[in-house]
């Protein structure tokens, strides 16, 4: 009797024990999750919105970056960019001591364009190979050792880190095929580096389709296309976009895989002032997850560059979200049409 | 054989055939599908052997048996559509429809299947209006003109007496129909490509009485037009709608004959034991 009891009091305390680390495990996620949250959301607000109208920081999300020039003047601090601070020159004779910081002054406008550019650029070559591989996989082909072997290559390019992506990139893109720093190299770098698991996840929802619907159609006498085209794509597009949600926020957050084959540190020009437009594909752009690296490495660190580490992940952040939702809109308008 | 006095006349001009295997009474019928000594394996399993049997031509054959036996196999061999499964074929022997071998290289299996509808055993309707449902068959097929798919759409929902359900209707999901009215749909998205031969496999297990006595009706109707194949689990529905039943087990076919004869006069014991619920 007492031996059962206390058997069931051990019990007991080892279920309320296992209980709570679960539940601390979850809580911690939680906690780390807010922080970072905070933290960004914070010291970048700070940044990118203003006290007065019109209450968003409108020249940090316009305009390029420039060196900030931070000198003592009559007695006031002075914190002027590049060409504000030559414009000063012009009417003010006198030296003054002044210390240079680069990149903190002016906005992030081209890095936000570079990297909407290199993400849709790269998903789409990344989807349109990587849906039709998925297609190949799930409708076509048949179980062999071929088949296999392709899906053993698939897993391990999914683990292959992305610096290795980056360096495979600039071998073959950059210099075997001479594209330089590009956008088209960028695309190709990335697009290959998500393509795993949009095979994966394509894959997935294709199977997801009831078998019943391709039978139906094929049975009336539909080609295997037809078949896919119009009784098995359209089902699997909700759940191909899900995957790609996630591959939208790799894309947009890698850093090593551009830095070698698509980023610039610096540039001055917007990728729309080309000559010709085929010169669009072969220009290096800027991008946020490159820059925020180069403003938190590459120069020394103060309360000037630390408003634009933060500014810039917080606007990363905010177009990284902006992006999953239009693909969440997306997927929920087509898949409300359907249910089974 | 009250079938043969309703055939319409195109068919006497079609030329006769003996058949083998088919009671005498019919002997002038015309085949449209002759299977010949076919054996069919999934990988190593073999399901099927030596079934030998001719399914003559407007009229209804119901496939009945225990489940396993190979009946529902047997009738995806009719359209290929075992084909879509890895490591099935046909081991041995020979599937004829209007005396081609429907195996042959040379034939086409898209039109074949375009000859050859199927209405599944769970309703599959496409997740499309009703309209879209029934007119899937002819667009695949190239049909575009407007006048011509919205006749065959309400040709074919008469047919199917669904018409006047869901003529009010027609642009609304097919998903919102009830099971009975989705299995009458699919039997219209089948008959709209104008099949020569309709296969049904176990078209009423997933319905009630009532639906079910309105398929059953249904088919009866369009026996005078197709030649029609059904397997079937329910002993009563084979009796009330089949012209010809053919009674399988492990694999081979026991028994086949004018449904009359088979129920009432079974010339194989284990086909009586079967009917009258010895086993099965």
């Amino acid at each position: 009797m007492n031996a059962d009891a206390q058997n069931q009091k051990r019990v007991r305390a080892i279920e309320r024990i296992v209980f709570w680390s679960f539940r601390l495990a979850t809580y911690f996620i939680l906690a780390c999750a807010t922080y970072v949250f905070l933290d960004i959301g914070i010291k970048g607000g700070r940044t990118v919105f203003m006290r007065t109208a019109p209450f968003i920081n409108l020249k940090f999300l316009t305009t390029g970056p420039q060196t900030l020039y931070v000198f003592d003047y009559d007695g006031k601090k002075m914190e002027l960019s590049d060409r504000e601070f030559r414009a000063w020159k012009t009417t003010h004779n006198e030296d003054v001591d002044v210390t240079t910081i680069s990149y903190s002054a002016g906005g992030i406008w081209p890095c936000i364009v570079g990297t909407a550019l290199l993400v849709v650029g790269s998903m789409t070559l990344a989807l349109f190979i990587g849906i039709s591989s998925a297609i190949y996989l799930s409708e076509y082909s048949r179980n062999g050792p071929f088949i296999r072997l392709v899906r053993v290559a698939i897993l391990n390019l999914a683990g292959v880190p992305s610096i290795v992506f980056g360096l495979f990139g600039f071998g073959l893109f950059v210099i075997f095929f001479g594209w330089n720093v590009s956008l088209l190299a960028g695309w190709f770098t990335l697009g290959l580096m998500v393509l795993p698991s949009i095979i994966t996840a394509s894959e997935e929802s294709l199977r997801a389709v009831p078998q019943g619907l391709r039978e139906g159609s094929l049975a009336l006498g539909a080609t295997k296309w037809q078949t896919i085209r119009k009784n098995v794509l359209p089902y699997a597009l909700p759940g191909i976009l899900t995957s790609s949600i996630l591959g939208i926020a790799r894309v947009a957050g890698e850093t090593a895989p551009i830095m070698f084959t698509a980023a610039y540190a610096m540039r001055d020009e917007m990728p729309w002032h080309v000559s010709r437009w085929t010169d669009f594909f072969f220009q290096g752009v800027m991008a946020l997850p490159y820059h925020i690296y180069v403003v938190s490495s590459k120069i020394p660190q103060n309360e000037y560059t630390e408003r634009v580490q933060y500014g810039a992940a917080f606007v990363f952040l905010v177009v990284v979200l902006l992006i999953a939702l239009t693909s969440i809109i997306l997927r929920e308008r087509t898949r409300s049409r359907l249910s089974w | 054989m009250v079938s043969l006095l309703k055939m319409p006349e195109t068919l006497l001009q079609r030329t006769p055939r003996q058949s083998t295997n088919a009671a005498p009474e019919e002997a002038n019928d015309t085949a449209m599908i002759e299977m010949r000594d076919v054996d069919f394996a999934y990988g190593d399993n073999q399901v099927l052997f030596e079934v030998d049997l001719t399914i003559p031509a407007r009229a209804i054959t119901a496939f009945i048996g225990p489940s396993g036996c190979g009946k529902t196999t047997l009738l995806r061999c009719i359209n290929r559509m075992n084909d879509l499964i890895d490591g099935a074929r046909i081991t041995q022997g020979t599937i004829l429809i209007d005396n081609i071998d429907i195996n042959a290289p040379s034939v086409d299996v898209v039109d074949l299947r375009r000859r050859v509808g199927m209405v599944f055993q769970k309703s599959n309707p496409f997740p499309k209006s009703i309209y879209d449902n029934i007119a899937y068959g002819l667009r695949i097929a190239g049909v575009t003109k407007r006048s011509r798919i919205d006749e065959a759409v309400e040709k074919s929902l008469r047919a199917s007496a669904l018409w006047d359900e869901v003529k009010d209707r027609l642009e609304t999901n097919a998903f919102g129909l009830s099971g009975g009215q989705q299995q009458r749909l699919c039997i219209a998205r089948a008959l709209a490509v104008e099949p020569e031969i309709v296969l049904m496999d176990e078209p009423c297990s997933a319905l009630d009485p009532i639906a079910t006595a309105k398929i059953e009706e249904l088919i009866y109707q369009l026996r005078t037009q197709y030649t029609i194949v059904i397997v079937t689990h329910n002993m009563q529905q084979a009796g009330r709608v089949s012209d010809h039943t053919a009674f399988f087990y492990l694999g081979r076919l026991i028994e086949f004959g004018p449904t009359t004869k088979i129920f009432t006069n079974p010339s194989e014991r284990r086909t009586e034991d079967y009917i009258t619920g010895r086993f099965g």
